[in-house]
């Protein structure tokens, strides 16, 4: 088992202060919230911060811990005492705020399982009842590509978390789900799915799992809600007199008309071919126009007949 | 079609044609529902049809925002007013950084 130094994790030295506990969580927590954080494994830091301040803001399990941490640091393999647990009874009630699915083996071999061990007094029947919690929700992220949310399909996704072992006791587990997609999802939107969540305590049924979706960047599109965008690059000449090109769209090359008289910024508009849904989204194709480079004699020699022929101040506006 | 599609887990696609009551959403996300009303009050979600709290309806945009405000309180003890500040901020701070990708793509 992995030792956990709780003091490293909050950034903290095995003397400080209640006060200065309680500040350093204040300051992480924000950093690391999986809503407001976009550092990368913000997640899990989030759920070490929650352990050790659970532990550490507590003076009863502050004590207990150090005693543990001077002997793992004597060079002692870790091992928690024999008869802790039953020394050290939790209660549901000391575990506020931390996901009850997070915490690591470690915590769980020093201070039990919060809310396991002990059943705590209520109403029932038998003036005993076991304490019980609906699992906790898991909020993940999806990435599809454009393709797959214009057609729909099926994706596979990888999810650690805690999941109950044949003992019924919660153990950091890796899963893999086959997830469908909906065709003409869009960037953001969230897939909810009952029950594949987190496990719950006692006979409590498990939370739910949320995936929001989000897109690969794509070689040629970009998509606002329904709408694509493309950038078409097309040459001065089919520009000027027009002309009818293939265009790539999600749903495969269809023929645009250019007019004649185009420029570049020019936004053209392909009906419906957007991502599906109710409406369909369009796709909008920008021109750019892309000269061709004058390499050769023969090619500057045409440049200067066009430059001749075609008196031209696209600056005009500029004025002076 | 192959295996994995055949398999593959169905859930609900929370997209702009979901409007919850407060009873539906209460129990979908486990909230309490005198939490929910004074959230409303505070401005930190606005139902997106009804006048009184039987007859709201929640999109899928208030169902996120109650979300992450419940993590908010739970975890930073943010308060009402604050939550709603910071989930304004960060809806902005969302479109911006699309904004930003796309201007680096281009």
């Amino acid at each position: 088992m992995e030792f956990k130094d709780y003091y490293k994790i909050m950034g903290l030295s095995p003397d400080a202060k209640p006060d200065d506990v309680k500040r350093a969580y204040r300051k992480l927590a924000r950093k690391y919230h999986p809503d407001v954080s976009k550092e990368t494994k913000a997640e899990e830091r989030f759920k070490e911060l929650g352990e050790a301040y659970e532990v550490l803001k507590d003076p009863a399990k502050r004590s207990a811990y150090d005693q543990a941490a001077q002997r793992w640091r004597q060079g002692e393999p870790f091992t928690p005492p024999p008869g802790w647990q039953a020394r050290y009874e939790t209660h549901a009630g000391d575990f506020s705020g931390a996901d009850f699915g997070g915490f690591s083996d470690f915590f769980e071999a020093l201070f039990g399982q919060p809310g396991m061990r002990r059943g705590r007094r209520g109403p029932s029947a038998e003036g005993f009842s076991t304490f019980s919690m609906p699992g906790t929700d898991i909020h993940a992220r999806i990435h599809i590509t454009l393709e797959q949310a214009y057609q729909g399909g099926s994706q596979t996704l990888t999810l650690t978390g805690a999941e109950m072992d044949a003992s019924g006791k919660p153990a950091d587990k890796t899963r893999t789900l086959h997830v469908k997609i909906p065709k003409g999802v869009k960037e953001g939107q969230r897939i909810r799915l009952p029950g594949q969540g987190n496990p719950g305590y006692g006979d409590a049924p498990k939370g739910d799992l949320y995936l929001e979706i989000r897109f690969h960047p794509h070689r040629l599109f970009h998509a606002e809600e329904r709408t694509i965008f493309l950038d078409l690059p097309i040459t001065p000449w089919e520009a000027a007199l027009g002309a009818t090109v293939p265009v790539p769209t999600l749903g495969g090359p269809v023929e645009l008309k250019i007019p004649p008289g185009s420029q570049t910024g020019n936004k053209l508009r392909l009906r419906e071919r957007g991502l599906p849904g109710m409406p369909p989204g369009d796709q909008y194709v920008t021109l750019k126009i892309f000269t061709p480079p004058a390499g050769s004699d023969a090619a500057r020699a045409a440049y200067q007949e066009l430059a001749r022929l075609l008196p031209f101040n696209p600056r005009a506006h500029f004025g002076g | 079609m192959d295996n994995a599609q055949m398999d593959a887990l169905v859930g609900l696609l929370l997209d702009e044609n979901l409007a919850l009551s407060l009873n539906e959403l209460c129990r979908t996300c486990r909230l309490d529902s005198a939490w929910v009303v004074e959230m409303v009050e505070q401005g930190v979600v606005e139902p997106a049809a009804g006048a009184s709290p039987a007859e709201w309806r929640f999109d899928t945009v208030a169902f996120k925002r109650l979300q992450v405000a419940v993590r908010l309180q739970q975890d930073l003890d943010v308060n009402a007013a604050g939550a709603a500040l910071v989930l304004d901020l960060l809806e902005e701070l969302q479109t911006l950084r699309q904004k930003l990708r796309r201007l680096e793509a281009a």
